[in-house]
């Protein structure tokens, strides 16, 4: 007997996404675009001007109260205490850190902004999002004046990128924006929405949070402005040049930040789930150490590809920037220092890489 | 190309492969079809197999790269390669403008010519695509 297919989430923005022509595909739940021109175009225009991706399938988890701080600091790897919010602005600050078990495993990776003096929005990846409010509620019974609730079905969010990615949005709205890494509520041509200094592609640009009947509107608008739609298969492209993690890639519940390169991302002092492991990680420091790498030569490792003397390729692509092969990888700490070859197994065959340091990318 | 097209004068396979038979030369010339590219998206890399290389009808002889994407190439018909396709090391974006002319990826000496008959003609294909 045939199964029935999976029932697949969508955004707000769905029609606006085959109009588009968007390829659609599976993605965490979700049915989301992967492309519309090109992955290539897409990413160029993220490099060179401005590219809009849908990214609502993220979840988001407010944590509010007198307790809120205290809560997300035992939750979260980084210092939230060092996240302000400016009353007289009424903007916050954003701050990335790693949701870890006792054991240093990674639960997800995060954002989370401050929005107000006992108010905070954590944005969560999709695959994770119930296991991470599980988790949230399960901390937060030891603290009875922090609120956890599943915010994930108030909004729509697009993350607007590229070097004229604040100069479209500013044109939507009176007010000057955000800086990069802090938080503010803003009306963009009408919509009420968060504007968010932050992103994944490792170029400037802000990422938009407001309600899902608001989105539609707010994606024509920046269209007519000339944002390039821009689907999941760039955002990874842009991703791995920029050598940001992706949750079940770089990141898993078997490996540490410390081992991932995120040692920035933990301050043990907070005692924070995880800090002891963390901690003794940075003293006696793992066996395997990400590294970024380019392929010499023709070729491309992808996800999976054993690393010869052991690791394994987490990412791999071809990038539309260095036009080579591109990627990270876990390999032992002692063939981990820029400069390093590395051989890749390729679906059996030997493909010459370099370890180079992160990112891959720089702006320009 | 932007649009799908099947050209009538080709022999298909349902991996999304194409034949074109040089009867004088006992050859054919192999490829992917429009649609095998649309579905990979814009081709980054092709690794031929070398010439002398036998290969099978229906297992793969080589590989095409997308950014996203590695798909293997299905050998519609049997033989041996003579030639591969070198402009595409330079220019694998070939295959995606022009699949059926300059985006052709090897030359085989056909073993089993009779193997032909198991291809699919254009609008046999073109139906398995709808289907």
């Amino acid at each position: 007997m045939p199964t029935a297919p999976p029932l697949l989430q969508r955004t707000p923005l769905f029609d606006r996404h085959r109009e588009a022509g968007g390829r659609l595909v599976e993605f965490a739940g979700w049915e989301m675009p992967v492309q519309y021109g090109g992955v290539a175009a897409e990413h160029l225009a993220v490099r060179t001007s401005c590219g809009v991706f849908d990214v609502s399938h993220m979840g988001e988890i407010e944590t509010t109260g007198p307790e809120a701080l205290q809560l997300l600091q035992r939750l979260l790897s980084n210092d939230v205490a060092r996240i302000g919010f400016d009353e007289g602005l009424q903007e916050g600050v954003a701050q990335y850190s790693l949701l870890c078990r006792e054991d240093g495993g990674v639960l997800d990776d995060l954002i989370t902004y401050r929005l107000g003096p006992e108010r905070f929005l954590t944005v969560t990846n999709a695959a994770n999002h119930e296991r991470d409010l599980e988790w949230f509620r399960e901390q937060a019974g030891a603290f009875p004046q922090a609120h956890v609730s599943d915010a994930a079905t108030g909004f729509a969010m697009l993350a607007v990128q590229g070097p004229a990615a604040r100069g479209i949005v500013q044109q939507l709205c009176s007010q000057p924006l955000p800086d990069r890494m802090r938080a503010a509520e803003r009306t963009l041509a009408g919509v009420r929405a968060l504007v968010c200094g932050t992103g994944y592609t490792g170029e400037d640009g802000v990422e938009l949070m407001c309600a899902p009947e608001d989105a539609g509107s707010l994606w024509d608008e920046l269209l007519a402005r000339g944002a390039v739609p821009a689907g999941l298969g760039a955002r990874d492209t842009l991703r791995i040049e920029a050598c940001l993690p992706l949750y079940g890639n770089e990141l898993t519940l078997q490996r540490g930040p410390i081992e991932a390169g995120l040692g920035w991302a933990c301050k043990e002092q907070t005692g924070f789930i995880g800090a002891g492991a963390v901690e003794h990680a940075r003293h006696d420091p793992p066996a395997e150490r990400l590294v970024a790498f380019v392929v010499e030569g023709q070729g491309i490792a992808r996800a999976g590809n054993p690393v010869q003397g052991g690791g394994e390729v987490t990412s791999g692509t071809h990038s539309p920037s260095l036009r080579e092969g591109v990627g990270m990888a876990y390999v032992p700490r002692e063939h981990a220092a820029e400069g390093t070859r590395l051989q890749i197994d390729v679906r059996g065959k030997m493909r010459a890489a370099v370890v180079r340091p992160k990112p891959l990318y720089r702006k320009g | 190309m932007a649009e799908a097209s099947y050209p009538d004068e080709l022999l298909y396979h349902a991996e999304h492969d194409w034949a074109r038979i040089d009867e004088g030369q006992g050859q054919a010339t192999l490829g992917i079809t429009w649609y095998a590219q649309d579905s990979l998206g814009e081709v980054v890399f092709f690794d031929p197999p070398a010439v002398g290389t036998a290969v099978t009808k229906d297992s793969s002889y080589a590989e095409v790269e997308s950014v996203k994407a590695v798909s293997d190439v299905i050998a519609p018909l049997s033989g041996e390669i003579v030639e591969v396709n070198e402009g595409l090391a330079d220019n694998p974006a070939l295959i995606n403008e022009d699949p059926y002319g300059g985006g052709w990826l090897v030359k085989v000496r056909m073993s089993d010519p009779a193997e032909r008959e198991a291809l699919l003609d254009a609008a046999s294909y073109r139906d398995s695509l709808s289907g």
